[in-house]
């Protein structure tokens, strides 16, 4: 299991160290192994500081960019991840389960923001007795624990809520809670008003040939939730899901699903927040879950089939002899005509020896920023079934680089009122027995959001 | 309020000040000063001088001051134990305390502090709270006792912890559960042979009810333990399969691929024609494609790991190329695992829009990538035979492009090309001759030179060409220079009138001025067979190839059936067995898939023996035996028929030592239910399977090779002019050596005798006021004894002997008071033995084996000292199991190999093998390779260190070669000595 974990700062200093286990301070420090095996004791604080150094030269200060996530010095595993300026690294000697540690790491920060915001150095310091509050709960001889910052909440003395010491009641109540089956969700919240946020949040990815080509697409999508229901209630998700409504259809005759119209979307796979019944989902394909309290992701899902490209690139590049570069792009939306796109920004890459250019859109504003190496068009918004065009004449410095230019794609940003993948929420439904509130009492908004991910067309 | 203050103090006199806010009466202050104390210890300053005033703040009822002080106390508590103990009170207090937070606290933080005296007192608290009503505290018991197994594991084993360890899995907390599982294994880990973890239908049955139940990390915990277990049958399988398969729908990834790692394994059993097995192979698919919109760090993981899964079972991605297609902005190391996943996924299918990819990547940025790239399209050429020509093309095209790394990595994959496509694309040579001076890597020119050596007979100017590198011989590196010396014969052998001049040149380069042993020995080959038999010479350098395989890289059968056991593990992200970066015993259990159903035979069973196997296709690939095709491909000396000249000695005598360093043999007698890959070995130019690890054929490693072509000492003797002797038959090829190899059994014969040197005089009369000593030691019955022979040459009696040894590498020591009864009068001696032990204290001594001795008797202490032989040393239960020798002896780094050799020994292998069994050197294997006979010997010091060797004795040859490996090299040289003493004695 995980030996010791670190964070250091981009200079390679320690702000903390926590070690789990004896083992790992030994990285690097044996140049050769005592024949007679008779450990002679060393002090604690000399040996873990063998792995901290090991990590900072190999890894922080090599000159080389990292060639991967996981390294191995003197026999002793690097699992690191970089946060802005901060690394946090988890040391082993053992064969660990490696996706564990990254998601713990990943873990890790997501309670590190949710206690204290940004992951900066300033705030680590600021932090750091919580820190290592945080990771005696979460890791306990290297072995994660309960990680819901919902339930960390309710015993982390560091600014925690609970300052005063609770009561007996109240102690079982957490204990039960953190190793308890709904470890996400404490007993007894009550609000006067029961409200559902519901947002249907897609990021839609494509890469296209220069000839217009799909070469490949998928959205991927998340369904995050926030939620102010009072006591345990049960909530029941629904959506436009294919295998659904093509097997309500066999029971209910299809007309009715083709009639009402509703699209069924193919879902290729979905992953659930932990509060899904997974095994519920896997037999009746229904989505049951006892929410968590306020903000959480209750799914993401992929899909790669019929999927609605809200916006086409067609570039057009011509190399006019060795100075010179003519581009042209233009742009369609490709959606109803009374919906808005936002925020939409094409980025087209220029040469590294560009001397200068000269721009001509239709729309929006178009500069070229040299320190970026590219041409940024930027339109606030555009309604659909609209085309716009920019054309732009690169100058070029000559030359004796052998090498050709790579031409990087050209990329796009924009941000699309309605669900690229076609998916529709049909209903959720909320059931509390105990308290006397109804489905129909519930506030529930929905909204759906549809951004670009690597959006690129090759050029 | 911000606690970065506490890291900015670094005033003189700060501890002093520390101090005295720690004994303040206010709380405030006394928290405020433990926070700056752990932000000093962050930093790596020393604090440790704080620690009673630190101890004392601990009586509190503020869980925040106490969980603080808990904090300083794991980490000093190590280099003041007797500190510590004050602490201990107030532990096993809070261990009582009705607060089940405090509780917990205090019997997990009781674990951190390893101290010995500290883990007597935590034996009863932890006994109450692995009992205790609160599932909290439970669950942190349970990891508590793998805290303490890893301090002191008798203690735990005495305690009766583990059973009560046991207890917890049918506990009725989820999380219990998954803390108690997660301990479990790791302590079963330590204890390959145990059964801990007794894993039956029931224990399974609990496992998949809290899988239902309990925290993501427990999840994971379960899943990888359901990992370990080997279902009865298909149906018990299946059933596990249908529970597990919902898990693949988890937002953690590492449940997804834990799940993914049960899955895979027991699939294996389910017969193939089942519904369920296809519908499970279906469900696969698409949560592996969504590990890949995962974080970087984790799709890393992923990727690795699909590279496995798509070895084992192509089947389940094979329409799901596109998904790894490179992004733009991926990382680099996500980047090139994505491109290896590609090539493997490549089919007639889809090959067009691979290579329309590939081209792609070819001109991106970052080198690797590029190369890695340009590699790809070669690949794809030799995998897929319809796209060979656009390939081709292609690469030509990359070529003019004249950036220099990518014509050089072109140029290696054409030679690929050629070997796979003879006589159809040999066209593009000059284009690629055009290159030649750009080219600066090794790899690129030893390639060039191989095209221009195997084509000369159609390139006009190849011996200009070849004389061109002839100029800088001595500064190419040994890959070069091997390739250049068989391309300069194979140009002499098409047109021997122009290029003799040539040919003398390289031989004489090779043979007399270079101190490669490979080179050398290459170069006396040729040179032998030049001059004696040019006919032969030809049918022997110009034979016909075979063709490579299509699928390169892969991993060798049994290595990916182990790493298929292990996915999410770091072992599946290296691609390397545990024991290949784990210290210890944890690494040495070897995992294995189960049995499939449909050949109806278990895994279990370990006399299925290499006969059961048959049934199954041989492993296609074996890149260990690939490298050796490739090497001695790369001599060109591979017979056309069975009637050709034999080839060179030293190359089936380093296929037989290769092999087993490069794990061949492993995973043969790893393996049994595998067939043996021997066929392979005698492979003659038809073979279809024959395959090489890396597509390269100069793929020729010196640090490999090592000293195994110095094995025929012949070469070696002659070094200067032609050898003289060339054996003139071989005994039939290789495939009986592994027979020999199982059939050894008992065959050693009777153990006689352990060696002991003659007595040497220790002590001359001169140096002692007329006392002598000599002496010798051996070993008998197991026992360690010193035998002396006590001389008085004085003139007086002697009385009063005693005995006593200054520490030593070995921590010899005497196991009783010298037993001289009578006094020895003036002219008499005496002769004792005194018996040794090997408890007393041990410090390294230069040489390693020297003993220094003081004897007393009633006129004067005198002082000597003696060598002892390490074979003195060796204990009677040193004899290794075969593949524990085989994980070992691949587990040892080549570095720590050492080879020596004994000369004038006339002995048989079996006479040396049983005289040596007499001193406790076991022989584990023997096989006989090309009338060489190879002893696999094993031996154990008293201290726990094994030393492996091989022992290689040809009939005829009074010199002995013997390899040792040790993870102690330092031992090497003294049982070198041993075992030359042994045997001449």
């Amino acid at each position: 299991m995980i030996g010791g974990l670190f964070i250091y700062n981009h200079k390679g200093e320690v702000l903390i160290s926590r070690v789990y286990r004896d083992d790992i301070g030994e990285a690097g420090l044996k140049a050769e192994q005592p024949i007679i095996s008779r450990s002679v004791p060393k002090p604690v604080s000399c040996l873990k500081r063998n792995a901290v150094d090991a990590f900072r030269v190999n890894v922080i200060h090599a000159r080389q960019q990292v060639r991967s996530p996981v390294t191995n010095i003197a026999r002793t595993s690097f699992f690191h991840v970089k946060r802005s300026n901060i690394w946090l690294a988890a040391v082993t000697k053992q064969n660990v389960n490696a996706t564990m540690v990254f998601e713990f790491l990943y873990k890790m920060c997501d309670v590190m923001s949710a206690y204290f915001g940004k992951i900066s150095e300033e705030n680590v310091k600021n932090n750091f007795v919580l820190i290592y509050e945080l990771l005696d709960e979460i890791l306990d001889f290297g072995y994660p624990q309960n990680s819901e910052t919902g339930a960390l909440k309710t015993f982390i003395t560091q600014q925690g809520i609970k300052s005063q010491v609770p009561t007996k009641e109240e102690q079982s109540q957490i204990t039960s809670q953190v190793t308890g089956q709904i470890g996400w969700r404490r007993e007894g919240i009550k609000y006067r008003r029961n409200e559902l946020f519901l947002d249907v949040l897609e990021s839609v990815n494509l890469l296209m040939s220069p000839q217009g080509q799909v070469l490949s697409a998928h959205v991927s999508g998340r369904v995050v939730m926030k939620s102010y229901l009072s006591g345990m209630p049960e909530c029941k998700f629904g959506m436009n899901d294919k295998i659904v409504i093509d097997k309500q259809g066999k029971g209910g005759g299809s007309e009715e699903a083709a009639k009402s119209g509703k699209q069924s979307i193919a879902i290729d796979d979905c992953t659930f927040h932990q509060c899904v019944r997974l095994s519920k989902f896997d037999s009746e394909r229904s989505i049951s879950f006892i929410p968590p309290d306020g903000d959480y992701e209750l799914m993401r899902y992929r899909t790669t089939k019929d999927i609605i490209l809200p916006f086409r690139v067609i570039p057009l590049v011509r190399e006019v002899g060795r100075t010179k570069l003519e581009v042209k792009v233009v742009i369609k939306s490709n959606f109803k005509s009374s919906l808005l796109a936002q925020k939409i920004e094409v980025r087209i890459p220029t040469p590294l020896n560009t001397s200068g250019v000269q721009l001509i859109c239709m729309k929006g504003k178009a500069k070229y920023k040299a320190s970026e190496n590219a041409i940024v068009w930027k339109i606030k918004r555009m309604a659909g079934m609209k085309e716009s065009q920019i054309s732009a004449e690169i100058e070029l410095l000559p030359t004796n680089d052998k090498k050709k230019w790579a031409r990087p794609p050209i990329s796009m940003n924009f941000e699309v009122p309605f669900a690229p993948s076609g998916l529709k929420v049909r209903y959720l439904k909320v059931f509390e027995p105990k308290l006397n509130y109804s489905d129909h009492d519930v506030i529930k908004w929905v909204r759906y959001i549809g951004r670009s991910g690597i959006y690129e067309t090759r050029c | 309020m911000t606690d970065s203050k506490y890291f900015t103090t670094t005033k003189k006199g700060e501890i002093f000040e520390l101090k005295a806010e720690l004994n303040s009466d206010k709380k405030e202050k006394k928290k405020e000063a433990v926070k700056k104390v752990i932000a000093s210890m962050t930093v790596g300053k020393d604090v440790s001088a704080l620690f009673p005033d630190v101890v004392n703040c601990m009586q509190t009822d503020n869980l925040e001051l106490k969980k603080l002080v808990y904090l300083y106390l794991m980490n000093y508590a190590k280099s003041q134990p007797d500190m510590a103990i004050m602490a201990v009170n107030t532990f096993v207090k809070d261990c009582e305390d009705p607060n089940p937070l405090i509780r917990a606290l205090a019997v997990r933080t009781m674990g951190c502090i390893r101290v010995d005296k500290i883990t007597e007192y935590l034996c009863e608290p932890l006994r109450k709270c692995l009992k205790d009503e609160d599932p909290y505290v439970r669950k942190t018991a349970a990891v508590c006792v793998a805290k303490l197994h890893d301090i002191n594991a008798q203690l735990v084993e005495d305690q009766g912890f583990l059973d009560t360890l046991k207890d917890l899995i049918s506990d009725s907390n989820p999380m219990v559960v998954a803390n108690a599982v997660a301990a479990l294994s790791e302590i079963a880990e330590s204890h390959p042979n145990s059964n801990l973890l007794d894993l039956n239908p029931q224990t399974i049955n609990k496992l998949l009810t809290a899988l239902n139940e309990c925290t993501e990390w427990g999840q994971i915990f379960i899943l990888d333990c359901l990992a370990n277990y080997t279902p009865r049958d298909d149906r018990e399988s299946q059933s596990i399969c249908e529970r597990v398969t919902p898990r693949l729908s988890h937002a953690n990834s590492a449940v997804v691929l834990s799940a993914v790692k049960v899955l895979m394994k027991f699939m294996e059993m389910l017969p193939k024609d089942l519904d369920y097995y296809g519908t499970l192979l279906k469900k696969l698919a698409p949560p592996l494609v969504t590990l890949l919109s995962a974080e970087p760090e984790l799709q890393y993981v992923a990727l690795r790991n699909i590279n496995l899964i798509v070895q084992r079972r192509p089947e389940i991605l094979k329409h799901e190329m596109k998904v790894f297609f490179v992004k733009y902005n991926d990382p680099i190391y996500v980047k090139l695992e994505k491109l290896d996943i590609m090539i493997r996924l490549a089919s007639q299918a889809n090959i067009a829009q691979v290579l329309a990819e590939l081209k792609e990547y070819a001109t991106e940025v970052d080198v690797d990538f590029v190369r890695k790239a340009v590699r790809a399209i070669g690949r794809c050429a030799i995998k897929v035979e319809q796209s060979a020509e656009r390939c081709v093309s292609t690469l030509l095209d990359l070529i003019q492009t004249k950036v220099n790394y990518v014509v050089q990595e072109a140029i290696v994959v054409i030679k690929d090309i050629f070997r796979k496509y003879p006589n159809k694309y040999e066209s593009v040579i000059a284009t690629l001759c055009e290159n030649l001076d750009s080219l600066d890597e090794p790899e690129a020119r030893a390639a060039m030179i191989w095209i221009v050596g195997e084509y000369a007979e159609r390139i006009d100017n190849a011996d200009e060409l070849l004389e061109s590198f002839l100029e800088g011989f001595h500064d190419e590196s040994t890959q070069v220079q091997l390739q250049l010396l068989t391309a300069i014969v194979k140009l002499f052998l098409k047109k021997p009138t122009e290029t003799q001049e040539l040919v003398q040149q390289v031989l004489s380069l090779a043979t007399q001025d270079s101190d490669n042993p490979d080179l050398r020995d290459r170069g006396y080959i040729y040179w032998r067979l030049l001059s004696t038999d040019p006919v032969a010479a030809k049918e022997v350098v110009l034979a016909e190839k075979p063709l490579i395989s299509e699928e390169t890289d892969l991993i060798e059968p049994t290595l990916l059936e182990e790493l298929i056991c292990h996915i999410g593990t770091l072992a599946s992200v290296y691609h390397k067995p545990p024991s290949a970066f784990v210290e210890g015993s944890r690494g040495v259990q070897h995992k294995r898939l189960p049995g499939s159903a449909g050949s109806g035979e278990s895994a279990d069973s370990p006399d299925t023996g290499s006969a059961a196997g048959v049934s199954e296709a041989p492993p296609a690939v074996i890149p260990s035996q690939g490298d050796l095709l490739g090497d001695l491909l790369n001599l060109d000396l591979t017979p056309p028929t069975t009637s050709g000249p034999p080839p060179a000695p030293s190359s089936g005598m380093q296929m037989g030592a290769m092999d087993l360093l490069g794990g061949g043999l492993d995973s043969l007698m790893g393996d049994e239910s595998e067939p043996p890959p021997v066929p392979q070995r005698t492979d003659t130019p038809q073979s279809p399977q024959l395959s090489h690890q890396s597509p390269s054929p100069p793929d020729y490693s010196p640090t490999e090779l090592g000293g195994d072509l110095g094995g025929s000492p012949a070469m070696g003797a002659g070094f200067g002019a032609p050898p003289t002797a060339m054996p003139a038959s071989f005994p039939p090829p290789v495939s009986g050596g592994l027979d020999d190899l199982f059939d050894l059994g008992g065959s050693v014969g009777m153990p006689m005798g352990a060696y002991s040197p003659p007595k040497s005089i220790w002590l001359p009369a001169m140096k002692a006021k007329g006392l002598e000593i000599s002496g010798t030691f051996a070993r008998r019955a197991g026992v360690i004894q010193m035998e002396m022979t006590l001389t008085n040459k004085a003139m007086s009696i002697m009385t009063d002997f005693a005995i006593q040894f200054n520490r030593n590498s070995f921590g010899l020591a005497p196991a009783g008071p010298l037993q001289v009864l009578t006094p020895v009068g003036p002219n008499q001696s005496i002769e004792v033995a005194l018996p040794l032990s090997t408890v007393g204290p041990v410090m390294k001594m230069e040489p390693l084996t020297n003993l220094q001795v003081a004897v007393k008797n009633n006129i004067d202490v005198f002082y000597f000292s003696s060598q002892y032989p390490i074979s003195m040393l060796f204990v009677e239960d040193g004899k290794m199991e075969r593949q524990v020798f085989l994980a070992t002896w691949k587990d040892i780094p080549n570095d720590n190999e050492a080879q020596f050799q004994i000369k004038d020994c006339h002995l048989n292998s079996d006479a040396a093998s049983s005289k040596l069994q007499g001193s406790n050197v076991f022989t584990i294997a023997k096989r006989t390779v090309e009338g060489q006979d190879m002893l696999y010997q094993s031996m154990k010091l008293t201290n726990g260190i094994w030393v492996l060797a091989e022992l290689r004795v040809q009939a005829g040859n009074p010199n002995y070669t013997v390899s040792l490996k040790c993870r102690a090299p330092e031992v090497s040289q003294c049982v070198f000595q041993s075992y030359e003493a042994m045997l001449k004695n």
